[in-house]
């Protein structure tokens, strides 16, 4: 015991000044709503840069892997390609000439926002969560980049989540399986409905949505179901899948039922980040309102 | 000075295994379930050099998760300093060449470690589907661990031994 005292406080006193300055942390990240940014930025100048690395070096083995497999299969794809190349230039040419007109009718109708519409910025997923119960992920763009919070984030086609943390040059995304409670649509009827991820149901390969009125319209297996107008977050119309299920509530007013997400959330390696917000897009709105109420 | 060396050895394996965990290991998943490289890490210099060390390597682990990952800055310093800690107790019962003891500590460790996250991060939250994540999520990390312990404690135990040897060497050099 007498050595041991010698070299310093006994073990159990670390413990007890740990756990109390952990329980401190966790309360004032929990109820004052402290920013964890500082400490991220460790993060950022620290791991970051390392996962960015070993990343570079995966991708580069398996691109050359992936080389060597496919270079005769490619080549012939080429030549494909080619000739399809010239036929859908001579598409092209016509569906332009529609898209002007299109284009005439949106102004119109005022229905200028699209989704393909909002400016996007390519990023990396370099890491993921590092335990099973969770699925959010880190890019490797930051603010430098021009990420901001609550930007949406898409793969392919599919909304996968949203940008919870950012720093300099790495940001943390939370996928739609974390979340619950996206305000949805149906996109060929307007329905609203709630959509909610959730561990559990994602190993079956599904999201959950609820809360659907059970009215007149039907809702068909394979029917899209997108972010809706009136979510506080989510631009409006980003795909999130396709419903597998439905049910009519018990009580005869809703329908639930389950819906296949657009994204494969395990094979994430490329995302599209939408550098336009729903604030961005409320604040615009307003101010052109003020404008024109002021003219 | 070999005091330094070792905790620098040892915050060099947290930071490798942590990198290993978040990026390449994302590839090995079976099942969508991949091993918990840090438990084995902080369970083992719990039990091969006690409390201390233990604790040395949990906030390490801990603080890498939470800067990266944490929702509340502090939950994994707290639960995988614990874990250390509670690992060291086991240090007298410990030898070089038993190998089931290990097992043992870190499937323990790693079921402990599961639940602990279940009850804070998901029945707090209202999600009560136990059986479900016990059966799906605590389960399996915990076997596939444990299988991923009988390489990755070779190699813990033989930079251990290393430290241990060139400890016990200056020390009989100055007595």
């Amino acid at each position: 015991m007498k050595t041991r005292n010698q070299k310093g406080l006994e073990s159990k006193y670390w413990l007890l000044i740990i756990v109390a300055a952990c329980v401190v942390c966790m309360a004032a990240t929990f109820f004052a709503d402290v920013k964890s940014g500082p400490l991220r930025a460790i993060a950022d100048y620290t791991v970051v840069p390392m996962q960015k690395g070993i990343n570079v070096i995966g991708t580069w083995v398996n691109d050359v892997a992936d080389n060597f497999a496919t270079l005769k299969s490619v080549q012939k794809e080429n030549e494909t390609l080619k000739e399809q190349n010239e036929n859908l230039k001579a598409e092209n040419n016509q569906l332009q000439q529609k898209a002007v007109e299109l284009e005439r009718f949106y102004d119109l109708y005022k229905m200028d926002q699209n989704t393909s519409d909002y400016p996007k910025v390519g990023a990396r997923v370099i890491a993921n969560d590092g335990s099973n119960w969770f699925t959010s992920f880190t890019i490797d763009k930051g603010s430098e980049d021009g990420i901001r919070e609550d930007m949406n984030v898409l793969s392919g086609n599919g909304l996968v989540g949203i940008v919870t943390e950012v720093n300099a040059h790495s940001s943390t995304v939370r996928s739609i399986i974390d979340e619950v409670n996206i305000s949805a649509m149906v996109m060929t009827t307007f329905d609203q409905c709630i959509v909610s991820g959730d561990l559990k149901l994602i190993n079956n390969g599904v999201v959950q949505f609820e809360q659907l009125a059970n009215n007149e319209n039907e809702v068909a297996v394979g029917e899209q179901i997108v972010t809706s107008n009136i979510s506080s977050k989510y631009l409006q119309g980003l795909l999130i899948g396709y419903v597998s299920e439905v049910n009519v509530d018990s009580n005869n007013l809703t329908r639930s039922g389950y819906i296949i997400p657009a994204v494969d959330f395990k094979k994430l390696q490329e995302v599209l980040v939408i550098t336009t917000t729903k604030q961005d897009l409320i604040d615009n709105g307003n101010q052109t309102e003020s404008d024109s109420s002021g003219e | 000075m070999l005091a330094v060396k070792r905790k620098v050895i040892e915050a060099a394996l947290v930071i490798v295994f942590f990198l290993l965990e978040t990026t390449i290991f994302s590839y090995l998943e079976l099942a969508s379930i991949k091993p918990n490289l840090l438990i084995i890490l902080t369970a083992a210099f719990g039990f091969m050099q006690g409390k201390k060390e233990g604790m040395f390597v949990g906030v390490l682990s801990g603080f890498l998760l939470d800067i990266s990952f944490g929702q509340y800055i502090g939950f994994y310093i707290l639960l995988y300093t614990v874990i250390g800690y509670a690992n060291g107790f086991f240090q007298k019962l410990y030898y070089d060449e038993n190998i089931k003891l290990p097992l043992l500590l870190i499937g323990g460790s790693e079921l402990v470690y599961g639940i602990l996250v279940y009850f804070f991060q998901f029945m707090l939250q209202s999600d009560f589907h136990f059986l479900y994540y016990l059966g799906h999520v605590i389960i399996p990390e915990m076997l596939y661990t444990v299988i991923i312990t009988l390489i990755v404690y070779q190699l813990i135990l033989r930079i251990n031994r290393k430290l241990v040897e060139e400890e016990k060497r200056s020390a009989s050099r100055f007595v």
